[in-house]
């Protein structure tokens, strides 16, 4: 049960000008687990001397237990993810993952299911679309591109749900007017958007304005990737002193110094690991869901699974 | 590793079950501290020491084949104890591969599986089983894939679907609960399952299991262990059947007391399964009478102070009140004071 698994590039292709697609198989012996429509993996990568972590959605086939696809855009302000993806990444290179999540789950009691696809957001919708059809469910997809050299999903889609595609090519002044598609629909209708943020806000507030209930407008998160900013820590009783890198959490940097904490769910959920803050010359980061807002106000407690401090350095009565 | 079977014990009628030392010595006591109050005592559920009940995914023990009979009797009598809506098919099909795999690999010389594409052969040696079939094809099974698996797996099972930040129990096999109803709880979201239980949500233990659960992980799963206390060894204390075991509250005296009440513990386990997005809730349940716990003086010392320390309102949840001051009693001479320190072992 590893948190992480090791992966290899198998492929790399450029599908349109800044969209490369990579195929990934697991290093060694052994096959994928399946996963849902609609998950995502993170990837880390080796970008300088920390790994550098950023979340894909797998495109294809969910029961593929040899291949996963992701398809990545170059974002030219990115902070160097897929910058490396596209300049430095090459077949039989070996990179960590950690397994497949899913924040855009589809809704399996729903009755009808619309997705909508906005450039390189067609990616959890593929999978998704895929889902769907396997199970034969009621679907259509609407799929937003710039132009029609972008378009780079659009067979796939067609083969998975012939006739239920619906193309809007931006360079044709073709785009998807909310309002309508949402209008009239039969209830038991899920709606599920993954692309540009004005896209997504604008659909939302489509569906709001027409009554829609929360519970049946989607659109795609991920999880924020474990870890965060390096900071410093004291350990007052056991007299400690160490960096806690950017990759590890503040609980498993004290354990790597061999130093007995308290834990238990590792999630931020039970209580257990709470230790007493002596100092914080910084900003204390609390992710957990345990502490009361007086708790957090006060600065004299962290859970050290999932919380951290920004920049400075932390003094633990441990 | 070999399991002596005791194909022929019961958990109705005469009683016939029985525990093994070996099996007292691993049963998961689960009390740390002398108070028990609720929390969220969720952790990773990863390989535990060897021989315990954590060493495995599934736990099966000497009580396997003779527990699988009083599944088979209780669903003869009400098949509406194992129940699945439509739109938890994927689940179901996800939950028999967890356990087969999870099975096959923990204890191959009793359990073995065969994948040939979607052609899959499975081996249940104890229950005397073959079965060819294609997976994802329900019709190439005796009976849908997650009544079929869970006929041979130990511990009642719930399959969770999560949608609208909930999660829905809209799978169940359930023939050994602690007096609470699949008929009646099928459909319904965590915080309307939890509604029963006193004080835990003015602490706000449901809220902060529900959001940790949601982003539970595939491939790391995690525990927690629950208790109560059943009058004789018996599996099938449902509201449905009240009438048969709810009277034997009334028959406990001094004099055996020791045989009659058994410590009840689930060691709660919750997957989240791959191609559903859905998450297996196992309820692994364990009893041991109180003359077995007396075996190892530490927990009987440790289960007398929870018991007499315990708030009146969990008492009651747990239906322990008529005879909770007859344990105390017979337990008291158990009692020497000594400090415990805190944890959950023998000795």
């Amino acid at each position: 049960m590893s948190a992480s698994m090791q992966v290899e590039i198998t492929r790399i292709r450029d599908l349109a000008p800044g969209i490369r697609e990579f195929s990934l198989s697991p290093a060694g012996e052994g096959s994928f687990p399946v996963y849902s429509g609609g998950s995502h993996i993170v990837l880390s990568l080796p970008l300088g001397a920390r790994p550098h972590r950023n979340a894909y959605s797998l495109l294809g086939d969910p029961n593929e237990r040899h291949t996963w696809r992701i398809a990545v855009r170059k974002q030219e302000d990115s902070r160097g993810g897929s910058r490396w993806l596209h300049e430095q990444a090459r077949e039989g290179m070996k990179l960590d993952i950690a397994p497949p999540m899913n924040l855009f789950p589809l809704v399996r009691t729903g009755r009808r299911h619309i997705l909508v696809a906005g450039g390189i957001g067609v990616t959890p919708i593929l999978s998704q679309a895929r889902e769907l059809a396997r199970i034969g469910a009621d679907f259509e997809v609407h799929y937003a591109y710039r132009g029609p050299e972008f378009g780079v999903f659009s067979d796939e889609l067609e083969a998975l749900a012939p006739g239920r595609v619906h193309h809007y090519v931006q360079s044709r002044r073709e785009q998807i007017e909310f309002r309508s598609l949402l209008s009239g629909r039969p209830l038991g209708t899920h709606f599920y958007i993954c692309g540009p943020a004005g896209m997504v806000a604008a659909s939302m507030e489509a569906g709001h304005t027409l009554g829609w209930p929360e519970s049946h407008l989607h659109s795609e998160q991920f999880l924020a990737p474990a870890g965060g900013e390096a900071f410093d820590v004291k350990l007052a009783k056991s007299d400690k002193q160490f960096t806690v890198p950017s990759e590890l959490s503040l609980l498993e940097a004290i354990e790597q110094q061999g130093v007995d904490a308290p834990y238990l769910c590792r999630g931020g959920a039970c209580g257990q690991c709470e230790l007493e803050v002596l100092e914080a010359s910084g900003e204390l980061l609390h992710h957990d869901l345990y502490l009361s807002a007086a708790e957090r106000a006060s600065g004299r407690k962290i859970m050290t699974c999932v919380s951290r401090l920004k920049g400075g350095c932390l003094t633990l009565n441990l | 590793m070999s399991i002596a079977f005791k194909p022929d014990e019961t958990f109705r009628g005469d009683y016939s079950y029985r525990n093994s030392p070996v099996a007292i010595r691993r049963f998961p006591f689960p009390f740390p501290q002398d108070q028990y109050m609720y929390s969220v005592n969720i952790e990773p559920h990863t390989k535990g020491p060897a021989g315990s009940v954590f060493e495995n995914a599934f736990d099966i023990d000497e009580h396997y084949v003779a527990e699988m009979r009083d599944r088979a009797i209780t669903l003869e009598r009400d098949p509406g104890r194992c129940m699945s809506l439509p739109h938890m098919i994927d689940a179901e099909w996800d939950t028999l591969e967890l356990i087969m795999e999870s099975l096959a690999r923990d204890y191959p010389d009793l359990f073995q599986l065969h994948r040939d594409g979607a052609r899959w052969s499975w081996i249940n040696r104890p229950l005397g089983l073959e079965q060819t079939f294609t997976f994802g094809d329900v019709a190439t099974l005796p009976c849908p894939p997650f009544e079929y698996i869970t006929r041979q797996c130990q511990g009642d099972f719930v399959i969770m679907d999560q949608r609208d930040n909930d999660l829905w129990a809209d799978s169940g096999m359930i023939t050994s609960q602690a007096d609470w109803s699949l008929m009646f709880d099928v459909g319904m979201s965590f915080k309307e399952w939890h509604g029963p239980v006193p004080l835990a949500h003015d602490m706000g233990i449901f809220e902060r299991a529900l959001k940790y659960l949601l982003m539970l992980q595939q491939g790391r799963p995690v525990r927690r262990l629950n208790w109560t206390m059943t009058i004789n060894p018996r599996l099938d204390t449902s509201p449905e059947t009240y009438p048969e075991w709810g009277p034997d509250r009334t028959t406990v005296t001094p004099d055996n007391v020791g045989d009659k009440v058994h410590l009840r513990v689930e060691l709660q386990g919750l997957f989240r399964l791959p191609r559903s997005n859905g998450m297996l809730f196992s309820i692994r349940g364990y009893l041991a009478s109180l003359n077995d716990l007396a075996t190892h003086p530490r927990w009987a010392k440790r289960l007398h102070r929870v018991l007499t320390t315990l708030p009146n309102e969990l008492a009651e949840y747990k239906g322990l009140v008529r005879y909770r001051q007859t344990a105390i009693d017979w337990l008291a001479k158990f009692d020497d004071g000594a400090d415990l320190g805190t944890g959950t072992q023998p000795e």
